[in-house]
Formats: C-alpha cells, sequence, structure tokens
C-alpha cells in the first residue's frame, strides 16, 4: 500500500476518525530531511499494511492541519490512535526509532 | 565469521565519498557505511553551493553528494544504508556493528563529520518541533507574522536571520558578544535589515512555553540582567560537534572531542584507522577540504595496507 496523501479537508475523516492507528508524516518539498525519511516510511507502509495506516500531510499546501496538531518543525511523524496523538517524534529518526513507536501501540 | 576486508569507511559526506572513490579505483572494494538517514552529510540540508570548483554555475548540496555516491560506486565501492552502532578498533583486524550484523575489516577510515551544537538548556529537547529548530529552510515558514529570534553570530546564524526575515514579522539575533563573527558583506546586509533586530552580549538561559515556544529568557553576559523576549521561532545556529561518540575511548581525541591526526596525515594513534573531514577540522570545514582529507585517508590506508602485505 502506497502513502496516502492527506489535506486539510480530508485529515478528520482520514486520521482522526480512522478504525486504526495512522501513522501521520508532515513534510514539505524544501525540507531535505523529510526527503531522508520518506523511504523509510515507505518501507514501513509495506510492512504494517492492514495494521497501521500510513498518510502524508503537504504542510505547504495545508497549513491548517499542522496548525491544529501544534506542527512547527520537519519532519515530524505522529501516531494517532483513536484520533488522539500518541507518539509525536520530531525530525528525522532511524528506522529502529519509528518501529519501536509503532510496536507500543499495535 | 564474516570475511575480513581491505576498507571499511564510516561516514558518508564528501570526505567519506572521496575516501571510497579512491580506495575502490585502487582495488580494495571498500564498505561504505553511510548512515540510515544521514547520508550525504551536512550537505544534504543546504542548497546552492557556490564554491565547490569544477561547477562554474554552482550545484545543489544534495546532488552534489548523489554524484560522488555515484562515482564511488561506479568503481566497486560497497554501500549500506545503516548506520554503525559499535566500533572495535584496537586489534589488528578491526570490527564494525550494524545493529546484529558484524563487518571485519584490516582498516577503518572515519568519516562521520559533525553535528549541531546544541544549547543544552533543559526544555531545548521538549520544544524541539515545537517552535525550536535548526533547520531555517525547513520549518522558518511556520512563523510567518510571528517573532522569530536566531542564537549566533557566524554566517550561518547570519545566512537564517536573513532568510527568515521573508517570513517573520521580526527577527532578532541573539548573539554572546558585541560583534559578528560573520563575513563582512553577510553582517552589512542583515544590519541593513529593516526587520532584523540584534541583542547584543546576550545569551540564552531559558526556553519558555507549555505546548510551545513563547518567550526566552536572555542574560546579558556584561552584566548579568535578565530579561523575557517573546518569540515563537528560536533557530538556532552555534556551530557543529564532531560526532566523535562512536570512537571515544579508543581513539584519542582533543578537548573539543575532534578526532587527532599524526602531522598532515589521516593516522590516529592506532594503526590501521584513519580519520578525515569535519571529524578532525577546527578550522576549515568546507566541503572541498573535507574531501581532500577523505582522499588522503584513502592513500594513507593504502599505503598501510602494503606494508601488512610486506
Amino acid at each position: 500500500m502506497t502513502v496516502l496523501d492527506v489535506t486539510d479537508a480530508t485529515f478528520a475523516d482520514e486520521v482522526l476518525k480512522s478504525d486504526i492507528p495512522v501513522l501521520v508524516d508532515y513534510w514539505a518539498d524544501w525540507c531535505a530531511p523529510c526527503r531522508q525519511i520518506a523511504p523509510i516510511i515507505d518501507e514501513l507502509a509495506r510492512t504494517y499494511e492492514g495494521r497501521v495506516k500510513f498518510v502524508k500531510v503537504d504542510t505547504n499546501a495545508n497549513p491548517v492541519t499542522p496548525a491544529d496538531q501544534l506542527v512547527r518543525g520537519l519532519p515530524t511523524l505522529q501516531l494517532f490512535v483513536n484520533g488522539e496523538v500518541v507518539e509525536s517524534l520530531q525530525g528525522a529518526k532511524p528506522k529502529t526509532v519509528i518501529v519501536k513507536a509503532l510496536q507500543e501501540h499495535i | 565469521m564474516s570475511e575480513v576486508r581491505e576498507v571499511i569507511i564510516v561516514g558518508s559526506g564528501p570526505a567519506g565519498w572521496t575516501a571510497a572513490v579512491y580506495a575502490a579505483r585502487a582495488n580494495l572494494t571498500p564498505l561504505v557505511i553511510e548512515g540510515e538517514i544521514e547520508g550525504g552529510g551536512a550537505l544534504m540540508n543546504t542548497t546552492e553551493v557556490e564554491n565547490f570548483p569544477g561547477f562554474p554555475e554552482g550545484i545543489m548540496g544534495p546532488d552534489l553528494m548523489a554524484n560522488m555516491r555515484q562515482q564511488a560506486e561506479r568503481f566497486g565501492a560497497e554501500i549500506l544504508t545503516e548506520d554503525a552502532t559499535e566500533l572495535e578498533l584496537t586489534g589488528e583486524i578491526k570490527t564494525v556493528k550494524v545493529g546484529d550484523a558484524e563487518y571485519r575489516s584490516k582498516t577503518v577510515i572515519l568519516a562521520t563529520g559533525s553535528g549541531y551544537r546544541r544549547l543544552g538548556l533543559p526544555d531545548e529537547d521538549r520544544l524541539s518541533g515545537r517552535g525550536v529548530s535548526w533547520c531555517a529552510t525547513c520549518d522558518g515558514f511556520f512563523f510567518r507574522d510571528k517573532p522569530i529570534a536566531v542564537v549566533g553570530g557566524g554566517d550561518s546564524a547570519i545566512e537564517e536571520a536573513t532568510f527568515l526575515s521573508r517570513f517573520g514579522e521580526s527577527v532578532t539575533v541573539i548573539h554572546r558578544r558585541d560583534e559578528l563573527r560573520a563575513s563582512a558583506i553577510m553582517a552589512e546586509r542583515a544590519k541593513n535589515d529593516p526587520k532584523i533586530d540584534f541583542a547584543w552580549n546576550s545569551q540564552v538561559v531559558a526556553i519558555n512555553g507549555e505546548q510551545q515556544v513563547e518567550s526566552v529568557t536572555l542574560e546579558d553576559t556584561v552584566t548579568g540582567e535578565r530579561r523575557d523576549l517573546p518569540v515563537n521561532g528560536l533557530f538556532i545556529a552555534i556551530g557543529h560537534d564532531p560526532r566523535s561518540e562512536l570512537v571515544k575511548g579508543q581513539v584519542d581525541l582533543d578537548d573539543e572531542g575532534y578526532v587527532l591526526v599524526e602531522g598532515r596525515s589521516t593516522r590516529t594513534n592506532l594503526p590501521g584507522v584513519f580519520a578525515c573531514g569535519d571529524l578532525v577540522d577546527h578550522t576549515y570545514r568546507q566541503a572541498i577540504t573535507a574531501a581532500g582529507t577523505g582522499c588522503q585517508a584513502a592513500l594513507d590506508a593504502e599505503k598501510y595496507l602494503m606494508r601488512l602485505a610486506d
């Protein structure tokens, strides 16, 4: 499964109302560390298919969602369970750290 | 037991890749542990590089690194996109651990570069990504029409301040001295920018805010007087520290944590272990000087291997 693009308009439906945990990747095209973690996110999306939903938010095109979720730095990863943020990772983190955050909530 | 390789290179900035190109062309089939997310090193977070010779129109930092990587691969370098987690460098055969895997080699070239220096304040981590940032180009736009501060007085601090003045309502440069270290042309540009102010002789002693940065507490380095400066974005540009934690205790370091090398060579105190790039360089820290010492490290390693074979 690929990583779904989510917008300000679809964030509530796709993330907050999701039945399974959702990992949100906040990015922007000028953010070099965002590009560095993108392949890790793609790989994890395949590994956790069916158990965790992976989405990304282009923060440049969608300013409302990052403001609502208090995102002030890129890249940021947030894990939502039942509409609540249970993990928030700031900056480019290695795969092992992201996996550990996921494992605690699935 | 895994095979014993000729050369393992830890790190993948201009130093690591240049070492890899030279070692590969010498038929040493180097293994490059490029790092899982830091691959390419500091230049991956830059935009246009205008001072790397050979590119009259300039080149984007990430493109330059991709080219070097490709060049190393072309001559047979093997690349591992993971982080080295433990090094055992004292014996004749060195061991590099990457998670559960273990690689053995007769020589190791250290090229792990440097990382952003932190202020060392208790709330710095908690508010990182909540207003505290090390990347103006990444995060500047979150602070549109908001008050911003930049800590530092060198070229990178002034470059960030000038960049951030496009977004912020105001930009305050916080510097612990009363004059900038930045180059004259950049300092002049900043001083003439109506949006940029300076807090001279000041250091940040606290970062305040519950959910996000609301203000910083400054202390006057002369009088000791304290005041609060309301800001939502705090960009830290106070330089870099060498990333030598992995080799601490085995390889000799100087007081600031840089790896010590012998004379003009790249030889460390341990036979078969060489160091290059920002990891050893207090002074120049340029892409081209890092590449130069990367080349030296590969040649030094090659010479060492030839002696071993005799």
